[in-house]
């Protein structure tokens, strides 16, 4: 696990949340199904959680999602923040075994960060969302699961392609730790 | 979406007061506004925004944009409710008045009414809340102010890093999607769906990796000028917390207390006409 808080994990959260925010701009709408839209932002979470660990996922989850709503919406759905944090430090538990920054991240890897995307995903849209808006809200139920389940789907989509190409491309200018071949 | 809510200096007693004093209150208003059901509460709460919306001295051009947005959006979410869960109101208050016909097996009830109201009085409260804190909070000072109360000045340090970035990136990105779509590359509704996730990835990787880039550059520059070898640092940007800023501390504390009081006192969120 990377527990570490250096230099780089500050200045990661701080321009992370910065990216996101601004990319809180570009969306796809879902359907008629009020405030879901595929997001951008959630590959750009998956991406910077996988590279730099569960704190940086964490902290640009819930900065980047508060600050986004605030700045572009004007209002805080603070049950929708919190998903997103939780999100980001699941994602960010597995990101030694990703190794995005160790120039690993083909293949196997790519196929264990989905799996973790999509538990995660479903844990942050299908569980604490729907729970949140129902006790902080009161929402009907049927509703907020339904647009828990959207945000599930949309969610998953856009971190399994933009996310996981996002990890490949960095991979591969960022340089194996293991090029270096033994000579005989 | 063109132009997002900023800080804008003005000398007002709101903007006078320190960050963290007005994050606290502010946390403790949107507390108290999730929490509560009371119409009586939340009607409260919106005079009071109002009240320190005059205070504050904020011109209708600073937040009118984004708060007609708001607005629109508001209106769906409530028509949403509506035919998701059009007997919502009598489950929560356990009468049923009807009182018009909508369409098919849609029938609006006053109980139904009385809590879509409610979630409008809530947005309503919480809204002005939050356009108040960003409008108000310079954020140099409130990064440095987050410190004095005890948070870790790297987590500071992070929050104030996103702050001072948000319009670079902006700005990154609107450049990035100009050169986008100068080479071609459509953005509109008109593409289809596998095109627009083409196209989304066309803006994000360039605006990703320089990102990525920035993060290097900025983490060596900090690493050279030795951040975080030290427990504590200093400020340029901090404010110490004044008498003004206990009292206000204090009387947000006691409004939420009393307000949330006030509202579980009948055992339950809800303030309830009908019975």
């Amino acid at each position: 696990m990377k527990l570490k808080f250096g230099i780089k994990e500050v200045v990661a959260a701080g321009i992370g949340t910065a990216l996101f925010v601004a990319l809180t701009e570009v969306q796809i709408p879902l359907g008629f199904i009020p405030n879901t839209a595929l997001q951008p932002r959630a590959a750009l979470l998956a991406f910077l959680a996988a590279v730099f660990g569960p704190i940086v996922g964490g902290i640009v989850g819930l900065l980047g999602h508060a600050l986004g709503d605030a700045f572009f919406y004007g209002s805080i759905w603070w049950s929708w923040v919190f998903p997103e944090a939780v999100f980001g430090i699941v994602v960010g538990l597995f990101a030694n075994k990703f190794a995005v920054k160790e120039g690993e991240f083909s293949g196997k890897n790519i196929v264990l960060f989905n799996v973790v995307q999509v538990i995660a995903n479903a844990v942050a849209w299908i569980v604490v969302a729907p729970v949140l808006d129902i006790v902080i809200y009161a929402e009907p139920a049927n509703k907020v699961f339904l647009q828990g389940v959207w945000a599930f789907v949309g969610n998953i989509i856009i971190a399994g392609i933009l996310g996981s190409l996002l990890g490949y491309a960095y991979t591969k200018i960022s340089g194996k730790s293991s090029s270096l071949a033994k000579e005989d | 979406m063109a132009r997002v809510l900023t800080y804008e200096e003005k000398d007002t007693a709101i903007h006078r007061l320190c960050g963290v004093t007005k994050l606290i209150a502010f946390l403790a208003w949107s507390v108290t506004s999730m929490m509560t059901y009371d119409t009586r509460i939340l009607a409260v709460m919106f005079v009071l925004s109002l009240v320190l919306y005059r205070l504050s001295k904020t011109k209708w051009s600073q937040v009118g944009p984004i708060f007609k947005f708001i607005l629109f959006f508001l209106c769906i979410n409530l028509i949403a409710i509506f035919f998701f869960s059009p007997g919502q109101g009598t489950k929560i208050y356990g009468t049923d008045t009807p009182l018009f016909h909508v369409v098919g097996p849609y029938v609006m009830n006053a109980e139904q009414l009385f809590y879509e109201f409610n979630v409008l009085l809530k947005y309503m409260t919480v809204v002005p809340a939050i356009f108040m804190f960003i409008v108000t909070t310079n954020p140099s000072e409130f990064a440095a102010s987050l410190n004095r109360v005890g948070i870790s000045y790297k987590i500071g340090y992070s929050i104030a890093i996103a702050l001072r970035y948000i319009p670079d990136v902006q700005d990154d990105f609107n450049q990035i999607k100009n050169a986008q779509a100068a080479r071609g590359i459509e953005m509109s509704k008109k593409a289809t769906f596998g095109s627009r996730i083409k196209n989304t990835a066309a803006i994000m990787f360039p605006l990703v990796f320089s990102g990525m880039d920035r993060i290097d550059v900025v983490s060596n520059a900090m690493e050279l000028r030795g951040f975080g070898k030290k427990k504590k640092r200093t400020w340029y940007m901090g404010k110490k917390l004044e008498k003004a800023d206990y009292a206000v501390i204090a009387v947000s504390l006691l409004f939420m207390v009393i307000a949330l009081g006030i509202t579980y006192a009948d055992g339950n969120r809800f303030y309830n006409p009908f019975v």
